[in-house]
């Protein structure tokens, strides 16, 4: 144990511990713009300057580790002064603009500069390079606002491997974007949008089409239809004060009826139903390779992931025939909305207009893409990120604390708990093992309250095996074979589970993949800001949603019965297939 | 080591020779830690300066993002993404060069030239950059061209010294780059 004085207070830490997180344990708090707890300190931003008895200059407390006998001061005059002026001098740079800012309110500078009492701009003059890049349909970023912190090039480079962000050029002239300062358009950018869930500032963020929704809203000739994504109602209470892992599943709906939507639906019912046609595409693929000796990619991927498909397209595209054929749960949903659902108002798909509230900024991308067209017109009109819903309710001067319950429409809002857990690393593979489990042993799935434990939780990569035993006829070639499932989430985690397996390691059947750390719950475009305590919280809640259904599994669900029946025939039919599936394009990594 | 092989104008190289060195280069130092700007400097040497189809072969080569090959170019001024003039003219502007008139010359060097600090002169013979003490402060201020380093350089002088590099090369035609 080392010695360290802070603020005349002494204690002791472990070699390593940096200056900051010795002073946290004490409870003394050093603001901090660029530290995260998650990633080694780069030491960027100089916010967290204090004072080192000995040391001729002030040191960054993130960065600097503690040594035996250390006394350091943490609030003294010259430290508070100097924390000051880099503050200002971020500032100085720093193309503000706070009152039309997306995070006037919701920014650390803004927050740090009222914090220190700064009261002018003390050093005006030039402005770092302006540039504002709205070439992707999911993320704006504005390099005039960037104070250079470096969080989001961590999460792209670390987190992600997607690499896709890094400081350019150098001094006064240093940005951070692409290589050559290009638009993220041009380079490889999965759209997941973990950069602007951490931005501290209003430098990178969704694309906000709040305002294509009012005008949808307001245009007579439109029924507009509301989907929300699992993962919002666990979280959109934190943009209300609520703390995370507050569910506000029936709030959310009342308010989202009160913005106007002709009916507000379900991904969840989608959800289910991407459930019945990936697991029997599942278990057509394992007859394929048992039974009949074809050649079949296995293990197969799911793709509920919109950023998980880019990244395949980019940096595995050899591994492209694995990915299930279905689409994702928020595009099912589309093209049922524009048909099944359209058919019972009598209306055509283009008197629909469908809005997806999602936890993610890469389903924004999903909606534009070609491939997302089969009821005729687009099958999902404007994608809303969590963030995006909760100011709108704003706007809309509804109190959204005051509201009731109120529950989703039918024919498309009833869901089961696998469903809801498709919000969470781990969700989708235990929801689609609820149900093939049960199809082909006839019995539910041998795991305590259906849940999977080994694949449960925040581990980066996560394996499960389930032997069969007990066969329906249909499914005797199954009979005592040992199903392997893997499960990562963060891409980072993705690619090595993917190299396991081309290494043949594993002997994967079924491999789920979430692009966001945690899954869909921190997705980017989630409240701000997310870390794994949160993620944790708002794992719990949606876990305690599941639990508290007495519709568990996503192929006892009534009104999906019924669409079968009414439309869609069977699994994999060929409606299905036109409606539901789809194939997606390598597309290399330069 | 693979041999540094500079740009070379006594006879032409074709551009699938340069490639199948960079492939050698890079095959080299593949495996280990810190070769990117190694790698990038023996490239420069090859092809004269680094075009972005090098770059994109580097990045996918080392295994590393192209953001990140394409951040550490931009931050060295040692690296080129244009092609090079045949004499690459530095001129200092360290505190002594800077405080003795060095960004006058600087300004009357673009005007003659007719070109930018890292641009080059349409008929690829000079190139102009910026550069930080060459350890000539005593007599500030100092240009160089290519290993020649010009000390006390005054604005009046500067026609005559391009006029030495012109007379020079004139026999001989400038390089052509691929």
């Amino acid at each position: 144990m080392l010695k360290i004085t802070i603020n005349n207070q002494e204690t002791q830490v472990h070699p390593g511990t940096t200056i900051l997180q010795a002073a946290r344990q004490l409870g003394i708090r050093i603001p901090t713009l660029c530290h995260t707890e998650k990633y080694a300190p780069v030491g960027a931003c100089r916010v967290c300057l204090v004072e080192v008895e000995g040391t001729k200059s002030l040191v960054a407390s993130c960065a600097m580790p503690v040594s035996n006998g250390m006394k350091v001061q943490t609030h003294s005059r010259r430290a508070r002064e100097a924390r000051k002026m880099v503050v200002e001098l971020l500032l100085s740079a720093h193309d503000g603009e706070c009152q039309t800012c997306d995070r006037n309110n919701d920014c650390e500078l803004q927050s740090l500069a009222h914090e220190m009492g700064i009261r002018e701009v003390t050093y005006p003059g030039e402005k770092g390079p302006k540039k504002i890049d709205q070439s992707t349909p999911a993320l704006v970023r504005d390099a005039g606002k960037c104070i250079l912190c470096r969080r989001c090039v961590a999460v792209c480079n670390q987190t992600q491997g997607v690499g896709g962000l890094f400081p350019q050029h150098r001094g006064f002239k240093s940005m951070i974007g692409p290589a050559f300062t290009n638009d993220l358009s041009d380079v490889v950018c999965v759209q997941c949008g973990q950069c602007a869930a951490i931005c501290p500032v209003g430098a990178i963020s969704e694309k906000d089409q709040i305002q294509e929704v009012w005008n949808a809203l307001d245009d007579s000739t439109k029924h507009v239809v509301v989907q929300t994504a699992p993962a919002i109602r666990a979280a959109l209470g934190e943009c209300f004060g609520h703390p995370p892992g507050t569910l506000v599943t029936g709030k959310m709906v009342a308010a989202l009826k009160k913005l106007g939507f002709a009916a507000v639906f379900d991904t969840n019912f989608a959800a289910d139903l991407t459930i019945l046609e990936e697991g029997t595409e599942l278990l057509v693929r394992l007859k394929q390779a048992l039974l009949e000796n074809k050649p079949v990619a296995l293990p197969q991927f799911t793709s509920c992931s919109p950023g998980w498909i880019n990244y395949v397209e980019h940096f595995y595209p050899d591994m492209l025939p694995n990915i299930s054929t279905c689409k994702s749960p928020q595009q099912m949903f589309g093209a049922l909305a524009k048909t099944y659902y359209a058919k019972k108002l009598n209306k055509r798909p283009e008197d629909i207009f469908v809005v997806s509230i999602m936890p993610c900024t890469a389903k924004k991308y999903e909606s534009q893409r070609p491939e997302m067209a089969s009821s005729s017109v687009r099958d999902v009109d404007v994608v809303l990120t969590t963030r995006e819903l909760a100011r709108m309710i704003t706007q809309a001067g509804i109190d959204f604390n005051s509201l009731p319950d109120e529950k989703m429409n039918a024919p498309l809002g009833l869901s089961s708990g696998a469903a809801d857990i498709f919000a969470n690393t781990g969700g989708v593979m235990e929801a689609a093992l609820r149900t093939v489990y049960e199809i082909v042993t006839g019995k539910p799935l041998p795991f305590e309250n259906l849940h999977v434990t080994p694949i449960v939780g925040l581990e980066g990569v996560k394996e499960a095996s389930l032997k069969i035993t007990g066969t329906v006829p249909d499914w005797s070639f199954l009979e005592g074979l040992t199903v392997n499932v893997a499960v990562a989430h963060g891409l980072g985690n993705a690619r090595t589970l993917i190299e396991r397996i081309r290494s043949n390691q594993g002997n994967y059947h079924f491999v789920e993949v979430m692009t966001c750390p945690g899954g869909c719950i921190g997705g980017g475009g989630q409240p701000r800001m997310t870390d794994d305590t949160v993620r944790l919280a708002r794992i719990e809640a949606i876990y305690r949603e599941d639990e508290g259904k007495s519709l568990r599994k996503s192929h006892e669900n009534p009104d999906l019965k019924k669409l079968y029946e009414e439309f869609l025939g069977r699994p994999l039919s060929e409606k299905s297939h036109h409606l539901l599936h789809t194939r997606y394009t390598p597309k290399g990594l330069l | 080591m693979v041999e540094k092989l500079g740009p070379c104008a006594c006879q032409p190289i074709s551009e699938d020779e340069l490639y199948l060195r960079l492939e050698q280069i890079i095959a080299e130092y593949q495996a280990k830690p810190g070769a990117l700007i190694p790698v990038l400097q023996m490239a420069q040497g090859v092809f004269g300066y680094l075009p972005e189809p090098v770059l994109k072969k580097i990045s996918l080569g080392l295994n590393k993002p192209y953001s990140e090959v394409a951040g550490v170019v931009g931050f060295y001024s040692f690296f080129s993404t244009h092609p090079r003039g045949k004499h690459m003219i530095r001129v200092c502007l360290g505190t002594a060069c800077y405080v003795r008139g060095g960004k006058r010359i600087l300004e009357v060097l673009k005007q003659k030239l007719g070109i930018d600090v890292g641009e080059t002169t349409s008929d690829r013979m000079f190139s102009l950059e910026v550069a930080r003490c060459f350890g000539a402060c005593g007599l500030a201020p100092a240009i160089s061209i290519d290993d020649e380093v010009y000390q006390r350089v005054k604005p009046t002088k500067i026609q005559e010294i391009l006029d030495q590099y012109r007379q020079k090369d004139s026999a001989e035609p400038a390089r052509k780059d691929k």
